[in-house]
């Protein structure tokens, strides 16, 4: 199919840029920019194809980055044993969430609240209990082999999150042509009239949040192994959650390759305010709130949506400025 | 079992904790009631209001509760001026998009104070900061007290504007029935931005009881946004009555629960209430319907 050459594409295309280049600093954009693609896609699953608006996709990423850190330190298993089981407990998380959520009824606002609290619970959690570290946090030991996942150079880093992404953009792609696809994007137009066909609203929006929540993990996951450190502001905090929604956002909803478009472009955008305005604090993230302002202003379809509209449709579509619900 | 002298102060702690609580939340209750969207930026619009009453009394050496005439106007046309210039105008009406327009907001309100006063705590010094009181067995700090019944006056004032006036009508009236309203010859996009001052003014004035007693940093109105909206929903979306009630007894959870599981472990409790009430009476307490 079409979508999947052009992953397998995308793969093959950033997979050899570590034998082109010795750069570091090329080589760590490559690898942040990856990671960032990473987490706007789990939040693409469930906001862009579900249409639940989760604003505590940090509950995920603090899961699965805090399996990954125990699964090694405590019960002494393989980085690459714990990885799966990361991303695992973390579609778990999603499980229990969605379950929570969705067989109460829960959506639009509520929803976001929701999420918002249980990754605020986490966060509360992880600084009172033991075995995460507490407010100190988490540190894994350094030991640098590919067989502990500690790669010596970004060239390891890159393909193991080129790998992550493109399991992201395969699960993508298959929301955009199966059934299970069509079902969700179903419930997100119209849950009733879904129902009314006889689609499963529950079950439908509970995979979704699984899918979604298991590949949020994986990005806390290779977070603990690239920086070898997490505590509960890091993984809990809300900075994830945003920065995981804005991509998504700003790249295009419930497209294949908008939230890449949207993390990278927001990604080169802080690398540029960083060069400019040097390290003053807050400055990213003053223009990713702009941004996500401006995207909803004036282009309610994201980036992905530029082509797809006429300029005059844009100036019509921006000067509306009470449309109807109905 | 807990000691009733130990038990009676955490308890009036926290009524009076769960008072400026309450005041916060009537402006988010007052947003939700009539507009029906959440107000994600509530919390940065409070840490706003907290820099402005430490910057008055450290540049301009006014006192907190003299900044009161202030702050609340203040707060009051920015209110308006987000919503009309910047939340309406980006939102397209659609409610999905004010979600993520007062996300924006509060993330760029939230930057700038770190840009501008960098991550560290501030609080000022008055002369009545450690002033207590007795109370029967227990202390409480003077300012706490001052809040408290500060809170209770401006609950009265939101409540009467509501009530009693013409501009209170037309907010009623637009909450019931937008288009009804507008083909009344009212100006929804007006009633809107004036709600929405309405209930940043009530955080300029919940700024002033709170800063004696309290600190600020950037993130500080994060801490409040959840508590403020476990407010709302458990005292029913759009309930004056209801925001006050929930706001109390918010306030006595959080007392109690630090008291009894400690001080990070304490606050689980308001977040534990928060998802168990939208969840098992997404209405709340007051509210007709969710």
């Amino acid at each position: 199919m079409k979508d999947f050459r052009r992953i397998a594409l995308f793969t093959l295309v950033i997979g050899v840029i570590p034998f082109c280049t010795q750069s570091g600093v090329m080589l760590n954009f490559v690898m942040t920019a990856l990671y960032a693609c990473l987490l706007s896609q789990a939040w693409n699953v469930l906001g862009g194809f579900g249409g639940q608006f989760s604003f505590g996709h940090a509950l995920f990423f603090g899961t699965g980055a805090y399996v990954q850190a125990i699964a090694q330190m405590q019960w002494g298993l393989s980085p690459w044993v714990a990885l799966p089981l990361a991303m695992a407990f973390a579609a778990g998380v999603g499980a229990f969430v969605g379950a929570a959520s969705f067989r109460y009824g829960l959506k639009g606002s509520y929803f976001a609240l929701v999420t918002l609290a249980f990754a605020e619970v986490f966060r509360i959690l992880a600084t009172s209990v033991p075995f995460t570290g507490a407010g100190v946090g988490l540190m894994l030991p350094l030991k640098e082999s590919a067989a502990n996942m500690q790669f010596a150079n970004r060239a390891g880093f890159i393909w193991l999150m080129l790998g992550l992404v493109t399991l992201a953009l395969c699960i993508t792609a298959w929301l955009r042509h199966s059934r299970f696809g069509a079902y969700l994007q179903a419930v997100r137009d119209n849950e009733d009239a879904a129902r009314a066909i006889g689609v499963n609203p529950f079950s439908v929006k509970l995979i979704a949040t699984v899918l979604s929540g298991g590949l949020m993990g994986a990005g806390g996951a290779f977070y603990v192994q690239v920086f070898q450190y997490i505590d509960p502001g890091i993984a809990f905090g809300s900075h994830t959650s945003v920065e995981a929604l804005v991509g998504a956002i700003v790249g295009g909803l419930g497209t294949l390759w908008g939230p890449l478009l949207g993390a990278i472009s927001l990604h080169i955008l802080a690398d540029l305010t960083r060069n400019l305005f040097g390290q003053l604090p807050g400055i990213n993230m003053v223009i990713y709130g702009v941004v996500l302002i401006v995207i909803v202003m004036f282009l309610p379809r994201g980036m992905a949506g530029l082509g797809t509209i006429t300029p005059l449709q844009w100036l019509r579509g921006s000067k509306r400025s009470d449309g109807d619900k109905s | 079992m807990l000691d009733l002298n130990i038990l009676f102060p955490s308890v009036l702690n926290g009524i009076t904790t769960g008072a400026v609580y309450a005041l916060i939340a009537l402006g988010l209750t007052l947003i939700y009631g009539v507009l029906h969207i959440i107000n994600f930026a509530h919390g940065a619009a409070l840490m706003v209001a907290l820099y402005g009453v430490y910057m008055l009394k450290e540049k301009l050496g006014i006192d907190p509760y003299m900044a009161l005439p202030i702050m609340v106007p203040a707060m009051f046309v920015l209110g308006y001026a987000l919503q009309r210039g910047v939340i309406n105008r980006a939102s397209h009406g659609k409610d999905e998009n004010i979600l993520l327009v007062t996300l924006g907001v509060s993330i760029v309100l939230e930057n700038l104070a770190l840009l501008f006063f960098k991550s560290d705590t501030r609080s000022i010094e008055t002369a009545y900061t450690l002033t207590t009181v007795e109370i029967g067995p227990a202390f409480i700090a003077l300012p706490k007290l001052v809040s408290f019944a500060g809170a209770l006056v401006v609950s009265v004032v939101m409540l009467l504007i509501v009530q009693k006036t013409d501009l209170g009508r037309a907010i009623r009236a637009v909450s019931k029935e937008k288009q009804g309203a507008r083909l009344m010859g009212i100006d929804v996009d007006h009633v809107y931005a004036m709600c929405f001052g309405l209930g940043l003014a009530s955080l300029g004035a919940a700024a002033c009881f709170l800063m004696p007693a309290y600190y600020v940093n950037p993130q500080v109105g994060n801490g409040f946004v959840l508590v403020a909206f476990t407010i709302v929903v458990l005292g029913g979306m759009g309930s004056f009555a209801g925001a006050l009630l929930g706001g109390l007894l918010i306030g006595v959870v959080e007392s109690l629960g630090g008291l009894i599981l400690g001080e990070s472990l304490g606050q689980v409790g308001i977040f534990v209430i928060f998802i168990a009430v939208l969840m098992l009476r997404p209405q709340g307490f007051f509210g007709a319907k969710a």
